[in-house]
């Protein structure tokens, strides 16, 4: 009893120092310059935490956007200087008097021929490996080697699948250096981009969908082929089409593997190459007549570095639109 | 009913049957045939890794078993593959232009790139958030080589005009080069890092009346430190493996950019990383090369000693991938 009403004069007290405290607050808020009295209204902290608060918005802000403006600068840069060379004929004339006039025939050729061998072979490889993953795999230590290993393959620097190339394809298979050799490293180079993206269009798909299928009796395998790869199959293209992206810009990986400086093509030829050749490749034809031919005019360079940008920029939109298509229509 | 057309439904049924189980065990064939295609798809990543390994290795053997010289290959300056009379193979050089390269290149990412971060996770509208992370993507998707290209021609001219210098290919240009290439892989596992912060933690800092900034700094940051350090740790690795931009933009020469006048670290000397020295002189070094005597064809030890650089920069790569992972699994741990 005696604890009682000594605890409740307690809080009754506690109540009127806090009081006191806010009037006392109140005041030298109205002191320093605000004339309202209502509680709610700012103070002085309050104000300084927002003012804070747009600063650091502000800064952060501007971080982002001076990333940024490389990216527009640079591409305008590259534009505006190759815009005397950038014609059709360029794109579609070969290369005349030792790489300084003429155009990019046979490297846009090659480019498109390492790309495609190199789709033919990871796609399937990189789609079945997704599905393993996301389908398979059980949470477990060997699960997670995989994973280590997509991570590592993604990360390993694209020079050393060069020298894996080189050593395994070209030597160790006997392919020597052709196409067949340099498609097959710039698959595996690419294949953790398809592999990832498969894991997530896969992952997206909802568990409800499977338990369906199930409760139908079909099998694991029947179900992933009916239901979950067609509710996924715009988020796998996606992952595709940002394999060709890398895949055609690579250049390291392709050097040593199957890429050559010059390789004599009739003018719009579109099956100049046999699988068993080296080829021409837009990155590598940028690095070498950039680096290794002197006297190429410059508006050439920059039309190559543009016809290639270009390139790998469309391919990146497409992705992008189509990844927004699916998101916007997604039914779930 | 007649008995005989008795006989010929159960004949009929007998036979559906049998149709139906040799139906059912090619579906359970197939069934297997494709669900051990898919595993061996799966594991598929973790040949590759170790076929990587193996085969860089097998190449690289012959000059880490004939009088390997640990000290004299680590840290010794001279390389001289090509030398008539003494050939040496020091990679010292390479490795202070590679660290130098990485050191730049973070010190320009870092800062923009947690920025941006913070900013597209914390600050920005969903539209804002929707174009900035398409034009990272943008960032991302540019090839090396066009960067190499741009630092070739465009910041070459631009840094010896400003600073004065007689060569614009050096540490600052590949730096800056470098640095943008790694902007996107460090912003994108940033974001991730942070909108991986429990909501709960953020609902609390909320309700206590924190402004957003005070919520970053307070709650956000601090929960996702580790998030963000993978983040910078796969940036190093990225920068540390980029050959085409490096192998255009640092000038390729032997060089180790410290000495002891000030300012100590020469940013405006040129260098050459390790994976352009492999890229560089990869062409021109034989597998095989003419014996002492001139008769029979011996392997070539400068061919060889590319690929013990490729080693060495697989082991780099993979240490900083394994760390950055599990850090990042850690995380996923704790929650």
């Amino acid at each position: 009893m005696e604890a009682g009403r000594n605890s409740e004069s307690l809080f009754a007290e506690a109540v009127l120092v806090d009081r006191k405290a806010r009037v006392l607050a109140r005041e030298e808020t109205a002191k320093a310059g605000a004339i309202s009295t209502n509680l709610f209204a700012a103070t002085k902290f309050t104000n300084r935490k927002l003012k804070t608060q747009t600063i650091v918005k502000w800064a952060f802000g501007s971080m982002s956007v001076i990333i940024l403006i490389p990216l527009v600068v640079l591409t305008t840069v590259l534009v505006v200087r190759a815009w005397p060379s950038l014609t059709w004929d360029f794109l579609t004339d070969v290369p005349k008097q030792g790489m300084r006039a003429g155009g990019i025939w046979p490297a846009l050729v090659g480019t498109l021929y390492t790309v495609t061998f190199s789709l033919l072979i990871a796609v399937p490889v990189g789609v079945m490996a997704g599905i393993y993953l996301n389908e398979y795999a059980r949470d477990n230590w060997f699960t997670w080697i995989v994973h280590l290993a997509v991570v590592n393959l993604a990360g390993v620097p694209s020079i050393v699948h060069a020298l894996f190339g080189l050593g395994a394809f070209v030597i160790f298979a006997g392919m020597g250096k052709s196409i067949l050799s340099a498609s097959l490293t710039l698959a595996i180079m690419t294949l953790p981009v398809i592999i990832v993206s498969t894991k997530e269009a896969l992952l997206a798909v909802p568990m409800t969908f499977r338990m369906a299928c199930w409760n139908l009796g079909a099998s694991r395998w029947q179900t992933i082929r009916s239901i979950v790869l067609p509710n996924s199959i715009g988020g796998i293209l996606t992952g595709i089409i940002l394999q060709v992206c890398r895949a055609a810009g690579e250049t390291a990986p392709i050097m040593f593997t199957g890429a050559v400086f010059f390789k004599s093509v009739q003018r719009g030829d579109l099956f100049p190459y046999k699988p068993t050749e080296q080829c021409m490749a837009l990155s590598y034809h940028l690095h070498t007549i950039s680096t290794q031919v002197p006297g190429v005019p410059d508006s050439m360079l920059y039309a190559t570095a543009v016809v290639l940008l270009g390139f790998v920029l469309v391919f990146n939109t497409m992705a992008i639109v189509l990844r927004t298509r699916i998101r916007n229509r997604k039914k779930w | 009913m007649s008995r005989s057309n008795q006989r010929s439904e159960d004949d009929k049924r007998r036979a559906r049957s049998l149709s139906t189980r040799v139906r059912s065990m090619l579906h359970l064939l197939s069934e297997r045939t494709i669900v051990s295609l898919i595993f061996i798809c799966g594991v598929s990543a973790v040949i590759f890794v170790f076929g990587i390994f193996f085969f860089v290795f097998r190449e690289g053997a012959p000059f880490l078993r004939h009088g390997f010289d640990a000290g004299g290959f680590f840290l010794s300056a001279d390389w001289f593959p090509t030398s008539v009379i003494n050939k040496r193979y020091g990679i010292l050089a390479q490795l202070a232009g590679t660290g130098t390269v990485t050191l730049v290149a973070m010190l320009v990412a870092v800062p923009f790139s947690l920025g941006t971060a913070v900013f597209i996770a914390e600050f920005c509208g969903r539209k804002t958030k929707e174009v900035l992370k398409i034009l990272v993507e943008f960032l991302a998707a540019i090839p090396s080589v066009v960067w190499g290209f741009i630092g070739l021609m465009v910041m070459n001219p631009l840094i010896v005009k400003l600073t004065g210098a007689p060569v614009g290919l050096n540490v600052l240009n590949a730096g800056i080069i470098v640095g943008l290439m790694s902007v996107p892989i460090i912003v994108t596992i940033a974001e991730d890092a942070i909108r991986a912060v429990p909501d709960a933690y953020i609902e609390a800092a909320e309700a206590l009346g924190a402004t957003r900034w005070q919520l970053v700094r307070k709650v956000v940051l601090p929960a996702a430190k580790s998030g963000l350090l993978a983040a910078v740790l796969l940036g190093v690795g990225r920068a540390v493996g980029e050959t085409m931009a490096v192998l255009m933009c640092t000038g390729h020469s032997i060089n180790i950019p410290f000495d002891g006048t000030p300012p100590y670290f020469h940013v405006l000397d040129s260098v050459r990383t390790l994976t352009a020295t492999i890229a560089a002189e990869m062409g021109e070094a034989p597998r095989l090369e003419a014996g002492p005597d001139g008769a029979y064809p011996v392997e070539a030890k400068h061919y060889q000693a590319l690929f013990v650089i490729g080693i060495v920069l697989f082991v780099i790569t993979f240490t900083i991938n394994v760390t950055a992972d599990l850090i990042v699994k850690g995380i996923r741990k704790g929650k």
